[in-house]
């Protein structure tokens, strides 16, 4: 559109035409007060805070209805303007109790600000106020009335942000409630209920303290905490989060969950996990102290030190006696890049192994093997929100990645995105999609055989397929297509599926997985036929100094197969639970000497003979690589005594087996040519890693134990992450395209299909979400709800 | 949408509703009014009916309270058999509008807003009922008697405890 030109407070202002007068006064450093606003949401004009004087205009005007035009002069702040604004606060305040001592929205509450900023300390209003008691909605949602604005904004949020529709406005005038979904007298304790999916964006929206949240009422005050920004640690989306920390006696408590600075690739969101789900850290069942299982099978506490010295004496002793073969290594979803890719480094350079894997819950390799040699082709989460049009293939957005339907849901509002959904299930999204293509049980193969030009196909992937026809010729009119593909897809199919997109002018792809890592752990090589950034085994250069085996290790399954035969001497999982993930007997792990590295005692780590207590994510730093490859910066926010970091306890690992520390983490001051990345025959010459460093500006880094060491090495040789530090370091997400080479890769077809999707509901969050008490309360909580459900919150696609 | 299997309304209410649903360009316009006959057959709006009009009309049942609940003339509750609604607004409260309520209070022995035990009349205090030339004004059910004092109330209240008022709500 156009741009306009007008005057504000005697600036000399241009925005373009449509614009509201609040966004334009925002974009150029105006501030006018707002209630009923909130960007992106519809219009209410409900509170009349923003009023503004227009020249030529008989009465004060909303500033956040009206569009700015050509000419137009603002006064924002005027006595008059402050008298109306004072005004429109006296009536506000009418009712509104003091309670801002103890209000947890005191020195956050935008009344408090403005009762302050226009000093409407007293009224006229005689009036006794007008008292309600407070009511409990939902383990995570209460609502206090006296303190209620009536700005509307909870109500939007729930309605068109979410398309939950699970809040009103009931009765009238100064009497008005908001009013819950399910009524006291439809409720079995004569409570009044919300059943919805618990996202807190009413909260968040609330700019006073009437909607409060479960986990973070009256515990603290906003000053009281550090404010850590970092990134979720459940689901695949990675949302940006602002954690508030506490100290305590053993460490440092993480209180609060929310999304205070709106710069992230969720935009607005945090669904209930990240804004709720970080209380696994203080499950009392927690481990830390190190464990080590005594001959009589008991496992004893022990000191760190005897714990290292005890699995590096052992797995040094299997390794030499039994070979590195004997030995797998589990990696983790929810690690950081940079434990990821350690681990892997550890396990082929330390333990001499390519036995190595994670939990999949997506075909990753699949997905970097068919983009080969294609540059720009995959999309960023924040495209989500921007692109024209939209592709989803399977998967369930509104369950398995909350921030991602969200984004959609705000696509399609506000920038008439149009939405295609092919799915199975009758999944959620389908109500936002300009058309849903209904598919047979398991049709995603034949759908996919369909598109890539098999027409005979179509039968087995819907029964009308005259619909199906129109589908296809849908997508294929549309230009800049983005591809969204559930964990449904894999292998051949998800490869036709891409052969198809790929013939489509400017489509990129995104492939949806269930965790805050399971795109990194992918692309850091915790596979066992393929290196960091999907690298060949065999007949690479990239990786040349490690010198691995050149034969693919033994995949998660074959792991434990081999553990069943006795040829596994060592098992060593950092951070997973594939005994209940993928039903494994514990007898078969009888005979082989286990390590686990986890925050609980997990079905896997009650086998281990070694037990370390590990940090969880909030309680590190590195980075994390989401479902579309966005990669961010995770920061330590929690601190627990008694447990350490993986990270660091891979490098204590490998130090006490006597590994060559330099070698494996490039570390140390750079001034020295043996230090860093200097090998064998080049010992003596400069050091590579050092010259590298120098030539991009960069500082050596001086502890083996710090995370950034390895992503110096992940940056210089893993294909695809060529990251901008500075991007990273300000908490800014990037997105990075995976680089796998064409040549020399492992055929698509004779792999095996190792993918496990999560299966996660709203309110669960693998093993990890079992020991949030929120979690566990929002599950008894949604187990309450009246078998006809008043929303439509529908199961998670199969 | 507007055929419902197993309605709780009488069936001319039924097939009237059908129709309502019909006429407006927007479905959701038919929604004060249902809730308006409903409430004159069945007697207030019940959580059946709004279950039957959210159905009817395709909103979800917190859509129609929050409708409902703006109207005072809509109740979820039932009214007592007569409904003595008293207008205190300003003619009638000039000419003595609060003595009429009062003097209803006192001989039904009920607050605003409340049924007598027996069930026979209820009472509610209400905003200007458009009878103000003759004011001070009370509504009974739908019928209007004007130009009061107490003493024409006790006579009125008689009549009705004899049978002789109407029963329409
Ligand atoms: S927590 Fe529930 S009521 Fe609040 S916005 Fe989310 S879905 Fe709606
Ligand atoms: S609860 Fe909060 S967001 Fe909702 S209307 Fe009241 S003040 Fe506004
Ligand atoms: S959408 Fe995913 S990443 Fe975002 S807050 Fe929820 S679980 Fe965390
Ligand atoms: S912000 Fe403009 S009227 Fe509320
Ligand atoms: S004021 Fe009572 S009828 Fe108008």
């Amino acid at each position: 559109m156009p741009d306009v030109k007008f005057t504000v407070d005697g600036k000399q202002l241009t925005a373009p035409a449509g614009t509201f007068l609040i966004e334009a006064c925002k974009t150029n450093g105006i501030e006018v007060p707002a209630f009923c606003y909130y960007p992106g949401i519809s219009l209410k004009a409900a509170c009349r805070m923003c009023v503004v004087r227009i020249e030529k205009m008989p009465k004060l005007q909303t500033a956040c209805t009206t569009p700015v035009s050509e000419g137009m002069v603002v006064q924002t702040e005027t006595p008059e303007i402050a008298q109306a604004r004072k005004a429109t606060l006296q009536l506000l305040l009418g009712n509104h109790p003091l309670d801002c001592p103890v209000c947890d929205a005191g020195g956050e509450c935008e009344l408090q600000d403005m009762t302050f900023k226009y000093g409407a300390a007293e009224s006229f209003y005689a009036e006794p106020k007008h008292h309600r008691e407070e009511q409990k909605w939902s383990p995570v949602v209460y609502y206090d009335r006296p303190r209620c604005i009536l700005c509307y904004r909870c109500i939007s949020m729930c309605g068109e942000g979410m398309d939950v529709f699970a809040l009103g406005i009931q009765a009238r005038g100064s009497s008005s409630v908001i009013a819950p979904n399910v009524p006291a007298q439809m409720s079995p304790d004569d409570l009044a209920h919300v059943d919805c999916e618990q996202c807190g964006m009413c909260i968040d929206a609330c700019p006073v303290g009437a909607l409060t949240s479960g986990t973070y009422r009256y515990k603290t005050r906003p000053w009281e905490m550090n404010h850590v920004s970092t990134v979720c640690t459940h689901c695949g989306d990675g949302c940006k989060t602002t954690l508030g920390v506490r100290s305590t006696s053993d460490g440092s408590e993480i209180v609060r969950g929310d999304n205070r600075d709106k710069s992230g690739i969720n935009n607005d969101f945090l669904c209930n996990k990240g804004r709720y789900a970080f209380d696994f850290a203080n499950n009392e069942t927690r481990i830390t102290q190190p464990l080590v299982r005594q001959p009589n099978g008991e496992l004893k506490p022990v000191s760190w030190e005897t714990a290292f010295d005890h699995v590096g004496k052992k797995l040094r002793e299997l390794r030499d006696t039994r070979g590195g073969k004997s030995i797998g290594v589990i990696g983790s979803n929810r690690t950081t890049n940079e434990e990821a890719y350690l681990l892997q480094k550890f396990a082929r350079t330390v333990l001499g192994t390519n036995n190595i894997d994670h939990h999949r819950t997506a075909d990753y390799v699949s997905f970097a093997q068919s983009l080969a040699g294609n540059t720009d082709r995959t999309a960023s989460l924040r495209d989500t929100l921007t692109a024209s049009a939209i592709l989803l293939v399977g998967g369930d957005p509104t369950i398995q990645a909350p921030g991602t339907a969200w984004n959609i849901r705000t696509n399609v509002r506000n920038h008439r995105g149009r939405l295609y959904v092919a799915n199975s299930a009758e999944i959620k999204l389908r109500r936002q999609a300009k058309s849903f293509l209904h598919l047979a049980p398991f049709g995603y193969s034949a759908l996919a055989s369909y598109f890539a030009g098999d027409a005979a196909a179509g039968s087995e992937a819907v029964g009308d397929t005259d619909a199906l026809t129109t589908f296809r010729e849908a997508i294929k009119a549309e230009e800049n297509l983005l591809i969204l593909i559930g964990s449904e897809l894999r292998g051949k199919d998800l490869k036709k599926l891409i052969d198809f997109g790929l013939t489509l002018p400017g489509a990129k792809f995104a492939l949806i997985s269930d965790y805050a890592n399971s795109r990194g752990a992918a692309d850091m090589g915790l596979l066992p036929d393929l290196l960091p950034g999907y690298t060949p085994l065999a007949g690479n250069t990239t990786f040349a100094e490690y010198n691995t085996p050149a034969a693919p290790g033994l995949d998660m399954i074959e792991i434990f197969e081999a553990a069943e035969r006795g040829d596994l001497s060592a098992l060593y999982v950092v951070g997973s639970n594939p005994v209940s993930r993928y039903g494994i007997d514990p007898a078969s792990l009888k005979d082989t000497f286990v390590v686990v590295q986890d925050m609980f005692l997990t079905e896997t780590a009650v086998l281990a003979d070694v037990i370390l207590p590990a940090a969880n994510l909030y309680e590190k730093s590195g980075s994390v690589t989401n479902s579309y490859g966005d990669l961010q910066l995770v920061s330590k926010a929690g601190d627990r005594a008694g447990v350490r970091t993986d990270f660091e306890m891979i490098v204590r690992i490998a130090d006490k087996m006597g590994a060559n520390m330099r070698e494996l983490i490039p570390f140390g001051k750079g001034t020295r040519a043996d230090m860093g990345q200097s090998r064998g025959v080049h010992s003596g010459e400069a050091d590579r890693h050092a010259v590298w460093l120098a030539a991009n500006n960069m500082e050596p880094k001086l502890s083996p134990f710090d995370p950034f060491a390895i992503l110096d090495e992940i940056q210089r040789l893993v294909p695809g992450y060529n990251l901008l530090r500075l991007q990273l370091l300000s908490g800014n997400d990037q997105h990075l395209q995976p680089a796998a080479s064409s040549n020399g890769l492992v055929q698509i077809g004779s792999r095996r299909d190792l993918v496990l999707p999560a299966n996660d509901t709203l309110f669960t969050s693998g093993t990890l979400g079992r020991y949030s008490t929120m979690l566990s309360d929002l599950q008894h909580n949604e187990s309450l709800r009246p078998p006809t459900g008043l929303t439509q919150i529908q199961p998670a696609a199969d | 949408m507007s055929e419902i299997a197993n309605t709780i309304f009488s069936p001319e209410l039924a097939a009237r509703f059908d129709k309502l649903v019909t006429i407006y360009p927007l479905r959701r316009s038919a929604l004060v009014p249902m809730l308006l006959y409903a409430q004159d057959e069945v007697g207030y709006v019940s959580d059946a009916v709004i279950a039957e009009i959210a159905e009817r009309i395709g909103l979800l049942e917190l859509d129609v309270r929050n409708v409902l609940s703006y109207y005072s003339m809509l109740r979820t509750k039932p009214a007592g058999k007569y409904n003595v609604q008293v207008c205190t607004n300003i003619s009638c409260m000039l000419r003595g509008g609060y003595e009429i309520l009062d003097h209803c209070k006192h001989k039904l022995g009920i607050g605003h807003k409340e049924t007598t035990s027996d069930g026979v009349f209820s009472l509610e205090e209400v905003e200007c009922i458009g009878a103000c030339c003759w004011a001070p004004a009370i509504q009974i059910n739908y019928d209007f008697h004007d130009d009061l004092t107490p003493e024409k109330v006790d006579v009125l209240f008689q009549m009705y405890r004899d049978g002789q008022g109407k029963d329409v709500k």
